[in-house]
């Protein structure tokens, strides 16, 4: 599997470490059940994900991968720093 | 034998080689089958479950029937294609699965046997009792059943593994694969043709074909020789493409000195990952053979196989040769053997619309339905509307037309479709991103098809990737029409044999349908059809035609089963060639390292690193007497230990500060300068991440430490708060691990030891307990941090990594001269286990700060990572498993980490279990043994006694609760 990677280019997909699921952090004052919710609960879409992917042995820049989980097409990948993912503060 | 004037091999060296003991000769350029038929022997093997006579049936990749084991003792590889293997001079092979010999096997008493032994004969025979299946069912059956068997010897030759990239990736150097490479090569593409056989040109090789002037075989050299010519071209014969995945990569093996003897300095195999922008599947297609009564002889081939013997090899496979077929293209193989003085004695045609043929004689709208002969084919029986008639004949050619070799295209999940024109399957398109079939693997059996559709394909891939290319002049070629009419399996009574390699006959198929496992899928693992080492390659489509044909419903309807990589067989060691050993596992060397070394002190894996685990003195013969004396060096006097391997971790910025703050539970943007404190990193579900201390070197500029175990996962959670979390605060962030050696100096002497190093001497005030600083070290600007790992008066003293050899060495040298010295991992273990201080064995990732009492630290008037899902009241129960200390105080004194806890008067089992040690040593200190655990309700149960029970170990140790910290509980020691 091949990630293209917007610092250094398409590499393998062995040069990455998946977190999981790319998902908006609760905000400063949000309740424990949104955390709850952020931590343990998961949608499983047959169609296009978003996950963290961390460029561990390469940039160490942390992306914003789109995949496909039915076709394993990566639709996307983008830095994760411009996306709103750290949530409201 | 040979015949005169055939084959591609004229001039070839003769090779010497043996079989099963028997020395024979064949020819430079010869498979081991191709030798084995040149010599007239036709058994070679014995099968699976029956131990029938087999010979050789296939001339490719595919055989079912002729495996056999290559080489000697550890050297021996099993389950070797014949028909892949090329012969060597020296070459042994020997037949499998037989005994005394593949001439006599014992065993063979099992054909007799076959009425009880069919498709699910194990699951109810083998049923009662239960418990005999594993102790003596199941060996019996593997010992009688079975494949080659391996050496039970570690594996002395090496394999490798490599990397390589193209624009356009051909598989299988047929016409259509010769002309994709050719047209991508003329535009300048990168061009990798991987082909499997040992010479490229595919069937070409095997047929006799005329393409625009010229001889097939020529043609292929005329290609091959400008494809050679070319920079942009590579081409790798020997070379299977064994599996298609993710974004056009590709798994191949490549046969490196298989086909050679062994060499030191060439590896076995060599496993590519191949990655290519583009892929033109031209993988051929795989003759597939008829069932009907007893088609297993020796002497029974595909005859497309025939051909190949014949055409390339020169060896006629019999003297009176016979054929059974259902389309036209197998009369090919009665035009070339008569071409070549070689007696056809009748071909079989079921088709009542055969074409005729002044060569040889057809019998149309016919069917063999038996055959004689034990150890090789001697007569066939045909059925006609006459009757039937009996022909002698010596070797059988059989052709019930062809299946595409589109195996790779259902890798990711695609499947394929029946056509009907055909009758078989063939790929749909685009079911592999980027890859294009050509040619017979994508239906197009004719030459001129097969060249149009890979001059085509590579023209489409070209265009994909913006290359310019013209249009190659198409060559002429054969267009033979194919002409098939199905035909799966003749009727009658007896065995017809669908999947030679795992004895599966008709009947089996049939069975399985009767008892209700419909589904192909149920079908093939109720019979085991499909399976092995030719996944079903040759019996697939007509296994599932049967199936179909006894379910009544229709081919596409059925369905195949799931094509899964690998193509072809890929040995263990190949897939994981640098991993044997060693392998390619970095080692991390601490700068003491040799230092150490030169001390005798053994090293102990630490993740990547290396770290020494005690310095032996003289007279101390094993590693408890040098930990008790080095946990005594530095309580009693100082103590020298390596600690670079922790995490540390730069953090700069104006924004440093904030960044430390949402980490750590505790505040650090109120730490003083020059100060240092211990912090607690919380993950978002409110269990504990690591801990460590940080260090305030400067307005902007902390240093954290992380336990060694951490160092990455910390380094990637910081980038991941900075660059996701808060992207607009100001703080840069770099792991300095390697950049600084950090020696901890340990003991009531450890500043006056320091003080002999550093250019301004330190004191009590100057630098009390936590404070750090930059400090001069013998003329090297350090960092020198007071901080204690083991409780007592303690340093860390840093330099750049370059200086840490002369260093450590320096340290020792004055430690020693006050009677301390060393210490390894052993002895900081046991001094920190003394303190009650954590490493990752307490920090399992199952603890929150309450269970290790330091809820506390969790701070009211800030945010941090954590917080919130850590206030949950599940979290924070009383019942909860917390740490507590034990000791023994029973007849057994051994505690052991991994132990679980019970309540001495409950009977140990899951059910009552109370908890755990997580870490365990004997205390010098103390004089006993101690321990580090998890207990229910463990700070409210000090005093009480605990059974602690070690399974693994035997050991069952009564214990008293006690607080964790065993040793200074006040901590003066450090504080100084």
């Amino acid at each position: 599997m091949r990630v293209t990677c917007p610092n250094c280019g398409e590499r393998d997909r062995r040069e990455f470490y998946v977190k999981g699921a790319a998902l908006v952090r609760p905000g400063a004052d949000a309740p424990v059940e949104a955390w709850h919710e952020h931590v343990h609960m998961r949608d499983n879409p047959a169609g296009d994900v978003h996950e963290l992917w961390y460029h561990e042995m390469g940039c160490g820049a942390w992306l914003d991968v789109c995949r496909n989980v039915v076709s394993h097409e990566v639709v996307s990948a983008v830095l994760a720093a411009g996306s709103d993912l750290g949530g409201a503060r | 034998m040979r015949v005169a004037g055939k084959g591609l091999l004229a001039g070839a060296k003769p090779v010497t080689f043996s079989f099963n003991g028997r020395h024979l000769v064949g020819l430079e350029g010869d498979t081991l089958a191709s030798a084995l038929l040149a010599n007239g022997v036709h058994l070679v093997a014995r099968s699976f479950k029956y131990h029938r006579p087999r010979g050789i049936l296939t001339a490719g990749s595919e055989e079912p029937n002729a495996l056999v084991t290559i080489g000697s003792g550890a050297q021996s590889d099993p389950n070797i294609r014949a028909t892949s293997q090329e012969i060597f001079e020296g070459l042994e092979a020997r037949s499998q699965n037989c005994w005394p010999s593949v001439e006599h096997d014992i065993q063979a008493v099992n054909d007799l046997a076959s009425p009880f032994l069919g498709a699910g004969f194990y699951y109810k025979t083998f049923m009662w009792p239960a418990k005999f299946w594993e102790k003596i069912y199941e060996p019996i059956i593997r010992r009688a059943a079975g494949l080659g068997a391996l050496s039970g010897q570690a594996d002395p030759d090496p394999c490798e593994k490599a990397y390589a990239f193209c624009d356009l990736l051909v598989i299988g150097s047929g016409p259509a694969g010769l002309m994709a490479a050719l047209t991508a090569a003329r535009a300048g593409a990168d061009v990798i043709l991987a082909e499997e056989d040992a010479s490229m040109g595919g069937r070409l090789l095997g047929e006799v074909e005329q393409i625009d002037d010229m001889s097939g075989v020529d043609w292929v050299a005329q290609v091959l020789a400008e494809l050679e010519s070319l920079d942009n071209v590579r081409l790798m014969p020997r070379t299977a493409i064994t599996g298609a995945y993710d974004q056009g990569t590709y798994g191949a093996l490549e046969r490196v000195g298989h086909h050679q003897p062994r060499r030191a300095d060439l590896p076995r195999e060599c496993f590519w990952r191949i990655v290519a922008k583009r892929a033109v599947l031209a993988a051929g297609a795989i003759e597939r053979p008829i069932a009907f009564k007893n088609n297993d002889r020796p002497g029974i081939m595909t005859a497309s196989a025939v051909r190949s013997y014949l055409n390339r090899w020169g060896v006629a496979p019999g003297q009176r040769v016979t054929l059974f077929v259902n389309n036209d293209q197998a009369h090919d193989t009665a035009r070339d053997l008569v071409q070549a003085g070689v007696h056809v004695a009748m071909v079989v045609d079921s088709r009542h619309d055969a074409p005729d043929s002044d060569l040889y004689p057809v019998m149309k709208g016919a069917q063999v339905c038996d055959t004689g002969g034990r150890k090789r084919i001697d007569s066939i029986t045909v059925r006609s509307v006459q009757g039937e008639e009996r022909i002698q004949t010596d070797c059988l050619a059989m052709s019930g037309g062809w299946n595409p070799t589109l195996h790779l295209t259902c890798h990711l999940n695609g499947r394929p479709q029946w056509n009907r024109d055909i009758s078989s399957f063939v790929p749909t398109p685009g079911t592999v991103p980027g890859l294009t079939c050509a040619g017979a693997c994508n239906g197009e059996f004719s030459t001129i098809g097969a060249l149009r559709e890979g001059a085509e394909a590579a023209s489409q891939a070209l265009e994909d990737l913006g290359v310019k290319a013209s249009k190659p002049d198409l060559p002429t070629a054969g267009d033979a029409p194919y002409n098939i009419t199905a035909l799966w399996a003749v009727t009658g009574k007896g065995r017809a044999w669908l999947d030679f390699q795992n004895d599966v006959t008709v009947k089996d198929v049939k069975q399985a349908a009767a008892e209700n496992f419909r589904s192909v899928e149920h079908m093939k693992r109720y019979t085991t059809q499909g399976m092995a080492t030719d996944q079903g390659k040759n019996s697939n489509v007509a296994a599932l035609a049967v199936l179909a044909d006894a379910t009544g419903r229709g081919i596409p309807e059925t369905g195949t089963t799931t094509f899964r990589p690998p193509f072809a067989p890929v040995s263990i060691a190949a897939m994981g060639a640098g991993a044997a050993g060693a392998g390619f596992k970095p080692q991390r060397f601490l700068t003491s390292h040799l230092a150490s070394k030169e001390l005798g002190a053994p090293a102990i894996e630490v993740g990547l690193w290396y770290r020494s685990s005690y310095f032996p003195t003289a007279g101390e013969s094993n590693w408890r007497q040098s930990c008790d004396r080095e946990v005594g060096l530095v309580r009693e006097a100082v103590g020298i230990c390596d600690v670079s391997t922790l995490g540390k971790i730069d953090i700069q910025g104006p924004d440093a500060a904030k960044l430390l703050d949402l980490v750590y539970t505790n505040t650090f943007s109120t730490l003083k300068l020059g100060r240092v404190r211990y912090g607690l990193m919380l993950r978002d579900d409110g269990f504990v991440m690591d801990d460590g201390t940080t260090a305030r070197l400067g307005d902007t500029h902390y240093v954290m430490t992380t336990t060694t175990a951490a160092a990455g996962q910390v380094m990637a959670h910081l980038e991941f708060v900075q660059q996701v979390m808060r992207p607009e605060w100001d703080v840069q962030i770099t792991s300095v691990t390697e950049q600084w050696a950090q020696f901890a100096i340990a003991g009531p002497k450890s500043r006056e030891l320091l003080n002999g190093i550093l250019g301004d001497q330190i004191d009590d005030a100057s630098w009390p307990f936590m404070a750090c600083g930059t400090v001069d070290v013998l003329g090297v600007s350090g960092r020198l941090f007071r901080i204690s790992f083991s409780g007592e008066m303690a340093y860390e003293l840093a330099v750049p990594a370059r200086f840490g050899d002369a260093l450590f060495r320096e340290l020792l040298q004055r430690a020693k001269t006050l009677k301390g010295g060393a210490y390894g991992m052993e002895a900081l273990n046991v001094l920190r286990i003394e303190k009650g201080f954590l490493t990752h064995a307490e920090l399992n990732g199952t603890v929150t700060a309450f269970d290790l009492g330091m809820q506390g630290m969790v701070s009211k008037k800030k945010d941090c990572i954590g917080k919130p899902l850590s206030s949950r009241p599940g979290l924070m129960a009383e019942d909860r498993e917390r740490l507590v200390g034990l000791k023994p105080i029973g007849a057994v004194k051994q505690l052991t980490a991994g132990a679980h806890l019970f309540n001495p008067d409950d009977p140990v089992e899951r059910i009552y279990d109370q908890g755990y040690v997580t870490s365990a040593g004997f205390s010098p200190t103390l004089g006993h043994s101690i321990a580090l655990g998890f207990l229910k309700n463990g700070p409210d149960r000090i005093g009480e006694e605990v059974r602690m029970v070690d399974h693994m170990r035997g050991i069952d140790a009564l214990c008293e609760v006690v607080n964790p910290v065993f040793f200074d509980r006040e901590g003066g020691r450090a504080r100084g």
